[in-house]
């Protein structure tokens, strides 16, 4: 029982940075309709600033801000750069042009801050754990991580229901040419828009940066699993990357945990073993096909 | 009867494939061979893929899946045949003609299931769905401990052919590229079939082929089968020729090689693939030797070509699609 709630709350906390990444990601495509493959990089580009900065000053929050700078600010110098040219481009082209921008920011990465990966260790007011439930201690970070990404879904639902920008991004996503046409720049709000996503990336990343190792390579991996994320949530909705989030962030973690135990009872160790490995890993791409079967567009698609 | 362009440029190039081997023993450098015989193997791919996503828009990013696969069975077969325990009671095989039709139809299975489901969607979701799918394969592969896992797996030798002796890098490189131009050449049948272009209606308007009376989902689940069985062969004949197979021939940077390769020929000529293969592995080659970070070269280059690369280099010389 007392694994089982583990298991549910490193669930949440995976589904929380799955759900900063994905978020920006699916209102990009949602609102612009590109898919950027550079996404995972502004979360390494956070990672990196962050663990730089921590090193250089000692200080978290210089780092935090770092990171969500450092990613915020790549992020629109990749939009100005060259996703602008690719709005009405075929996905195609998109794909390409973004995957050129990958093994770019990634031999970058390396040339200015070296092939060792940094560490950063967590920051004092984070460390230690407390008791959720009696006999259950739970590092603080990852309930801060938990918390941080509740923030992000309350921030975002506000920003784009109930503000003025969020207005302007919901009508350009229907009809951009005739917001274009009562004054509004859109291509200013598309850039803006990009670098939230950035921002949400760096934030990601400078949570994940004590977690996780920090490493060339790490936002590909992010990537793809937030792609998963989006297309069973529906492409380019929010609240689906939300649910897309939560579930591939519970399936993930619950499989970790039980899926060698449950082919343990059936199977001789040794088969048990590597196979389980191959499942656990394989496991959110079954929930997709699940998903897919039973709904192509995702649980909760953007418009019918 | 003069030449058009296209056929002298046909001509061209299996001139100067057939000529590379007498190259290459003359002395002009024994890595050639090598590299034309990379050259060859990956435009089997490109060719493959062109067929879906120059003909039939379907822009996969999963492609590698099956190179890597083709590749995985080549080499688990050969693991099993020399040295390792017998599998499910067989001791295995050495004869090409066995293991190479195994593994297509291997692959031919895995896309059936792939296929089956991402071709439920269309546009953005089918590329995500396909890389999703390949990155499942690749960490199947990589957690397969006893077929070496990361590291992948050594072949102990070729596989053999009645016949020929493929253990001799010139005879490999003609089969190579034997297969190669069989390969086009079925693919060029295929696009102009009725099923081709039907395929192709199915790009252009997939209402208008509807209305016309097409399910679009058989066509489109065959002609991706088809594309991934010729993408499979090319993973067979990658694990004979470096007798290796590490889980990276099913990474998601192959597969967006691939795609780049397919762009720089030029989409929908399939004989732009192999020239677009041509350059961009003779590219890759000269970045490197020239610098170790040549990442940082070929990055911005594959965004160019994304950017302005509309038809290919190749794209004029064969006639592509003008979309």
């Amino acid at each position: 029982m007392i694994l089982l709630i583990e298991q549910l709350l490193n669930g949440l906390q995976y589904g929380a940075m799955l759900f900063m990444l994905a978020s920006g990601l699916t209102l990009i495509f949602g609102i612009m309709g590109v898919i950027n493959l550079t996404h995972g990089c502004f979360y390494m580009v956070g990672a990196y600033c962050a663990a730089f900065v921590v090193l250089q000053t000692g200080s978290f929050l210089l780092g935090a801000l770092a990171a969500l700078a450092g990613a915020g600010l790549y992020a629109v110098a990749v939009e100005l750069a060259v996703v602008q040219w690719l709005y009405r481009r075929d996905h195609l082209y998109q794909v390409l042009a973004t995957l050129g921008l990958i093994l770019f920011t990634n031999e970058a990465v390396s040339l200015i801050f070296g092939r060792r990966p940094p560490l950063m260790d967590i920051p004092p007011f984070l460390q230690g754990s407390v008791p959720v439930l009696p006999g259950l201690e739970y590092p603080v970070i990852r309930l801060a991580f938990i918390g941080m990404g509740a923030l992000v879904a309350l921030g975002l639902w506000l920003l784009v229901n109930h503000s003025r920008v969020g207005m302007l991004v919901r009508a350009g996503a229907d009809d951009r040419e005739m917001v274009s046409a009562l004054g509004i720049d859109i291509r200013r709000l598309y850039t803006l828009v990009f670098g939230l996503g950035g921002v949400l990336c760096g934030l990601a990343g400078v949570m994940a940066a004590p977690l996780l190792a920090i490493e060339i390579g790490m936002g590909e991996r992010v990537l793809i699993t937030t792609f998963v994320v989006i297309v069973i949530g529906g492409v380019g909705s929010v609240r689906g990357a939300l649910v897309g989030a939560l579930l591939v962030g519970m399936v993930d973690s619950l499989g970790r945990a039980y899926i060698p135990q449950l082919l343990q009872l059936s199977l001789p160790p040794s088969v048990a073993d590597t196979l389980g490995a191959g499942l656990v890993s394989a496991s959110i791409y079954v929930l997709m096909a699940l998903v897919l079967l039973v709904r192509p567009l995702g649980l909760l698609p953007a418009r019918s | 009867m003069p030449l058009t362009l296209r056929q002298a440029a046909i001509a061209l190039g299996l001139a100067l494939f057939l000529a590379v081997p007498l190259l290459a023993e003359a002395g002009a450098s024994p890595a050639l061979l090598g590299l034309a015989n990379r050259i060859l193997i990956y435009a089997i791919a490109a060719v493959s893929l062109d067929l879906i996503i120059g003909y039939g828009a379907m822009v996969s990013f999963g492609h590698a899946m099956f190179f890597g696969l083709g590749g995985y069975v080549v080499g688990i077969v050969a693991y099993h045949t020399f040295g390792g325990e017998p599998l499910l009671g067989r001791s295995g095989s050495n004869a090409a003609l066995l293991v190479w039709p195994l593994a297509l139809a291997a692959c031919a299975l895995l896309a059936v299931l792939v296929g089956g489901l991402a071709l439920r969607t269309s546009g953005v979701q089918f590329i995500m769905i396909t890389l999703a799918f390949a990155q499942m394969v690749f960490f199947v592969l990589v957690s397969l401990q006893s077929y070496g896992g990361d590291d992948g797996l050594m072949l102990e030798r070729r596989n053999m052919l009645p016949f020929i002796d493929i253990s001799k890098p010139t005879t490999f490189y003609y089969l190579c590229l034997a297969l190669l131009v069989i390969w086009t050449v079925l693919c060029s049948f295929i696009v102009n079939s009725r099923f081709g272009l039907i395929l192709q209606a199915l790009r252009q308007s997939e209402r208008r082929a509807v209305n016309l009376g097409i399910r679009p989902f058989p066509f489109r689940l065959a002609a991706f089968v088809i594309s991934a069985v010729g993408t499979g062969l090319a993973g067979v004949l990658w694990a004979n020729y470096a007798r290796f197979v590490t889980p990276d021939m099913a990474a998601w940077s192959k597969s967006g090689e691939f795609m780049a390769i397919v762009v720089l020929g030029g989409l929908g000529t399939l004989l732009g693939p192999i020239a677009g293969t041509a350059v961009f592995i003779a590219l890759e080659q000269l970045l490197s030797i020239w610098t170790e970070h040549w990442m940082i070269v070929m990055g911005p280059i594959l965004t160019l070509i994304a950017l302005f690369g509309q038809r290919g280099i190749a794209g004029r010389v064969f006639g592509g699609r003008r979309d």
